[in-house]
């Protein structure tokens, strides 16, 4: 197919430049400049999907981000980007199009049968059809989707880069038409930092397809040289090809930057989309405005087009969309549409006004020109299948609400609309100015602004040109100033612009037809989402009165254009449908984004391993290089076991359980919270924090410490160690670290700023080997020669100064195991070498190196809570079975204390820490799974507890578990039952939570 | 997104430099054994949540990592003040008590 509809005139494309493509997987040709839409057009195509809800046959409508039908999948492969208007899609060499909608092709959609019975899909109509059973709604669902859905994305990952730049600047100007050229030139000239952005693919906004002109030259003249004087400041950033997509709180905007999309579907080099995140001081909103469609019976039929849509296709892309064309307008400004169609020479058959006797200059012109104009008549039903074929007219009385008159027939195939102008308050809508009525230009306008910003120009309710450059100046001017830069003054030289002087619009939301709206064909007023004017009636019929409301129910303006065309028609049919004014039902208020929105671009470089930072530990390497399986911890990659050749998980750590307890182990602890205290209050400080006191600890001495929240819940544990007169190191949880060095923060910025006492996070600063086992004494022998190893001159919760391997070291005597342990600290760029020779010295004991499955085993053999797994933050000591951590006799009153005695925290019947044994132990519970007393009981039962550790103890035997069990301390031998989700019930008795080494004897070997 | 001004380093900086840490000005009783438990359920649990004007504490996180008070309008979100611990604010809502 040739370009049947492409003109000879200039516009803003290059005859010379063809430019190959695919349509549903036909061969065709554009020109470069073109858009997909343009081209398509330009092809003679204009059917380009099928309806959302009713597949009925869509063409495209307009020109920019407001299109709803034209919604294309672009590309193949893992590139491929699904719902992108043909309007925005600039063409490029190879590029490939499909239409989303439409099955098995838009020509011959199965799927339209639906539209015979529409009638029977009215708003809600999911809600009510679908409600019961309630158990096939994954049924149904799986075939509305099918049905309803928009474009595929891909499924392999995304091959393009993305990034982001933080930006600040004195001023945004958002909208490079005149009004925010001229705002960023004034505001540039007078030396602020300007960032002006623009969607299009060049600046200059709708003077691109203006045939206007200024100074007595075209308009497109005049934008060049005002874009080459911007490009000339170094105090301005050009940002043409970037939607402004949101604006947020204390004027932070993001703006999606497309650096190649124009280029082909995935960038060569570099990245693709750019998010900019802006703070800016000032913002001007010059958005611009979108023309108002007209509802009238089936408007949505291919052919159907807006009138200023069709003067862009005309004046920027050389495009005639059509042979013979009915122009249909409430106002002046589509006029300009006639004259532009005119001089293509195609037909022009009538231009059809709603207002009784238009009289205004472009009227007259547009007589002049011979065209006939029909006076105070309304398109009422457009006819035809895939492509318009016929417009019936009748004529209106003189408040547009009655036809007055017989209905006639007019052969076309284009109808041009023009239902005036609504302005693009999106963004100034984002920062919750609430918009106002403005019966003047039948539309609303931005509210008052709530921050520093002002829109100017057609988004602003001003819509002559001159006004526009005016407004855009003394904005640009005003910006500055308030910035500190110039005096406020406008130094542009006002332009000569010839504009003819318009006479008012009519106020035309629904066209009457001879049947009633709930009878007539449907009147669309959502085109994307397939929402009429009957189906609004209806909603407010069934009772619903909120326009939020109505926008839910019937889904208007949930589409991907957001309701950009047809919003205002809907709330003004609903205010009519109320009985009340638009300005008494107001509007919904449009959230970001402003249009759709990559998340590639929102997610920038952070994905893969750069989503969030991971941490090593010194000896991470040797892990790898071990074979090592990883577990995260917080952000810390911790060795999770160390699997040996055809060993499971469980192999794996049965074996290392077995040498711990039977010879000695090795684990990497280095990523244990440590937190340095210094200063003359640090005993007070600490004490008032942990539940047990540290006034008395001497040097040289460690002690195990909890601390609640105020709340009296437990928050971490770990052990402290005086390291000297006013100093102390705390040990906390890997994951906890961050968090408790805030809480210690708090206290002392907050509470007690008199207690002098500093901290300082070392974690990373140290590398912690834990050595631990009978043998594990006999393998620090080896490689310290200056610590008094003795068992009673180096005692349990004991720590010493001395050197390991040569290295300066503290070695910690406590112990997670229950066995005889060393935790050996060394400075952390020591840590791998001190590691290597620790497991050096234990060859002849076989030391083992074990990863964190083994550590949890091994503490749940003693008892030993984990916090965050065996507590979930309801949890007291008492409930854990530790009373004995709770220092009785304090004389301040530490965090959490009075809390133990609330009613609540002393309730008998409370979650408490206990011992579970299954009377088969083969069979290990699954963390999380409830315990019932009673297991015939009706579902739902009742939960007693839960189940928050469990293993395979290769030690004892057989499986373990840890449980928080209502009352539990009291139920030592009882039996409960775990139901699990496949249907199997597990018998546990209630014991101990101590299985190992109940005495603590072990800890003391020779 | 915020933007924060931090009293302590004096300078404008983004939300995600700070932690929220809830309402300002709770002071802890001296004395918290001599509490009902109500009285003490009240300093625990119960917070204010004002439509307008709200002081809060937030936490320079990422920044000095010192603690300090705003004054918020939980409406507009606008920041009409911040000031340091021991300070107190100089906007207050209508009718509220010094």
């Amino acid at each position: 197919m040739s370009q049947i509809n492409r003109l000879n005139s200039k516009g803003r494309i290059d005859c010379d430049s063809p430019i190959n493509f695919t349509y549903n997987g036909r061969q065709m040709q554009g020109v470069a400049g073109d858009t997909l839409a343009s081209a398509l057009l330009a092809n003679g195509v204009n059917l380009v999907g099928r309806s959302f809800k009713y597949s009925r046959p869509r063409g495209i409508v307009g020109h920019g981000a407001e299109e709803p039908n034209a919604i294309m999948q672009i590309g193949s492969g893992a590139a491929t980007v699904p719902n992108l208007k043909a309007t925005q899609v600039e063409l490029y060499e190879g590029l490939e199009s499909a239409s989303v909608n439409g099955w098995p092709s838009v020509n011959f959609d199965l799927m339209s049968i639906t539209g015979w019975f529409g009638r029977m899909m009215p708003p809600g109509f999911y809600y009510k059809t679908f409600m019961y059973p309630a158990k096939l709604w994954m049924t149904y669902e799986h075939f509305i989707r099918k049905a309803a859905g928009l474009g595929s994305a891909p499924v392999q990952d995304d091959p393009d880069h993305y990034d982001k730049l933080n930006q600040h600047c004195d001023l945004l100007v958002v909208g490079a038409g005149p009004a925010g050229l001229v705002a960023a030139r004034e505001a540039a000239r007078a030396g602020a930092r300007v960032i002006i952005a623009d969607e299009q693919n060049e600046f200059g906004g709708s003077l691109l397809a203006s045939t206007n002109s200024i100074d007595g030259q075209p308009a497109t003249s005049w934008v060049d040289e005002l874009v080459a004087e911007l490009n000339g400041f170094s105090n301005v950033q050009t940002l043409p090809r970037s939607t402004v997509f949101g604006y947020y709180d204390h004027n932070f905007l993001g703006i999606l930057q497309r650096r190649t999309d124009h280029l082909g579907i995935s960038a060569a080099s570099g990245s693709r989309q750019r998010l900019h995140r802006v703070r800016a001081k000032r913002v001007i909103l010059a958005t611009g405005a979108f023309e108002r469609p007209l509802v009238f019976a089936h408007n949505d039929i291919p052919g159907v087009m807006q009138a200023s849509s069709v003067s862009t296709y005309i004046n920027r892309y050389a495009v005639a969309p059509g042979q013979r064309m009915v122009l249909f307008t409430t106002n002046d400004n589509a006029y300009q549409t006639a004259i532009d169609w005119h001089r293509t020479g195609r037909a022009l058959v009538a231009v059809v006004d709603s207002r009784p006797a238009p009289n205004g200059q472009i009227v007259q012109e547009v007589k002049d020109l011979g065209i006939l104009v029909i006076a105070g008549s309304a398109v009422i039903e457009a006819q035809g299948g895939k492509r318009v074929k016929r417009a019936l007219i009748a004529p209106l009385n003189a408040d547009g609400t009655e036809i007055t008159g017989a209905v006639q027939k007019l052969v076309c195939d284009l109808i041009a609309c023009s239902g005036g102008w609504s302005p693009a308050i999106h963004l100034s809508s984002h920062t919750g100015a609430k918009p106002v009525w403005d019966q003047a230009i039948i539309g609303f306008k931005p509210g008052k602004s709530v921050q520093q910003e002002r829109s100017v120009g057609a988004c602003g309710g001003t819509y002559s040109l001159a006004d526009c450059i005016a407004e855009g100046a003394s904005a640009g001017a005003e910006a500055a100033k308030l910035v500190g830069c110039g005096d406020g003054a406008v130094h542009f030289p006002m332009p000569q612009v010839e504009e003819y002087s318009e006479q008012p619009p009519q106020a035309l939301f629904l066209v009457p037809h001879t049947k009633a709206t709930s009878r007539a064909p449907s009147q669309f007023v959502d085109m994307q989402l397939d929402v009429s004017a009957s189906g609004i009636e209806l909603a407010v019929r069934e009772g619903f009165k909120s326009v939020e409301h109505i926008k839910r129910y019937t889904a208007m303006g949930f589409g991907t254009d957001q309701g950009k065309l047809g919003n205002i028609n809907g709330m003004a049919i609903l205010a009519n449908a109320l009985g009340q004014s638009i300005e008494q039902t107001g509007t919904t208020i449009f959230r970001p984004s402003y249009s759709p929105t990559t998340f590639g671009a929102i997610a920038g470089a952070d994905v893969a391993g750069l989503f969030d930072p991971e941490r090593y530990t010194a000896v991470h390497r040797w892990h790898q290089q071990q074979g090592a399986e990883f577990e995260d911890v917080g952000q810390w990659k911790r060795p999770w076991y160390f699997p040996q050749s055809g060993e499971s998980m469980q192999d794996a750590v049965n074996r290392e359980c077995l040498a711990v307890r039977n010879s000695v182990g090795i684990l990497d602890a280095s990523t244990l919270g440590k937190i340095d205290i210094q200063g003359p209050d640090a005993a007070e400080f600490i004490t008032r924090i942990y539940t047990n006191s540290y006034l008395k600890l001497a040097p040289g001495k460690c002690r195990y410490g909890v601390m609640l929240k105020e709340d009296g819940m437990i928050f971490d544990d770990g052990v402290c160690a005086c390291l000297g007169d006013n100093h102390y190191l705390m040990f906390t949880t890997t994951g906890g670290a961050a968090g408790v060095l805030a809480w210690l923060e708090l206290w002392q910025q907050t509470e007690w700023p008199d207690l002098r006492v500093y901290f300082t996070s070392v974690t990373d600063h140290w590398t912690t080997a834990t050595i631990t086992g009978p043998n594990a004494r006999k393998v620090l022998a080896q490689v310290c020669d200056d610590i008094d190893l003795d068992q009673d001159a180096f005692q349990f919760m004991d720590w010493r100064d001395g050197t390991v391997a040569g290295v300066q070291a503290r070695v910690f005597r406590i112990s997670f195991t229950g066995e005889l342990s060393y935790e050996i600290n060394v400075p952390a760029q020591y840590g791998r070498y001190l590691w290597e020779a620790l497991i050096a010295a234990g060859e002849e004991f076989d030391i083992t190196p074990y990863g964190t499955e083994t550590m949890h085993v091994l503490r749940a053999e003693k008892g030993f809570i984990i916090v965050g797994q065996d507590t979930d933050g309801s949890m007291t000591p008492a409930d854990m079975n530790m009373d004995w951590v709770v220092g009785k006799n304090k004389s301040f009153s530490f965090i959490g204390k009075r809390s133990l005695q609330r009613s609540d925290s002393v309730r008998a019947d409370r979650k408490q820490l206990v011992g579970l044994k299954t009377l088969d132990g083969t069979q290990v519970l699954p963390e999380g799974a409830q315990v019932v007393f009673d297991p015939q009981q009706a579902i739902p039962m009742s939960m007693q507890g839960h189940v928050t550790s469990s293993y395979y103890s290769a030690n004892m035997g057989h499986s373990i578990a840890l449980a928080v069990v209502k009352g539990g301390h009291s139920r030592l031998g009882q039996t409960v039952h775990c139901p699990l989700a496949d249907g199997r019930t597990i018998a546990a008795e209630i014991v101990s939570s101590v299985f190992y080494d109940p005495k603590g004897e072990r800890q003391n070997v020779q | 997104m915020l933007l924060i001004h931090c009293p302590h380093c004096r300078e404008d900086r983004e939300e995600e430099e700070y932690s929220y840490s809830g309402e300002a000005h709770i002071v802890r009783p001296l004395e918290p054994e001599a509490l009902s438990d109500e009285d003490w359920g009240d300093y625990l649990f119960f917070r204010k949540n004002p439509r307008g004007i709200h002081h809060e504490m937030w936490y320079h996180a990422v920044g000095c990592r010192r603690y300090f008070y705003a004054t918020r309008n939980t409406l507009s979100y606008e920041i009409l003040e911040t000031y340091k611990v021991g300070e107190q604010p100089q906007v207050r809502a209508q009718g509220a008590v010094q």
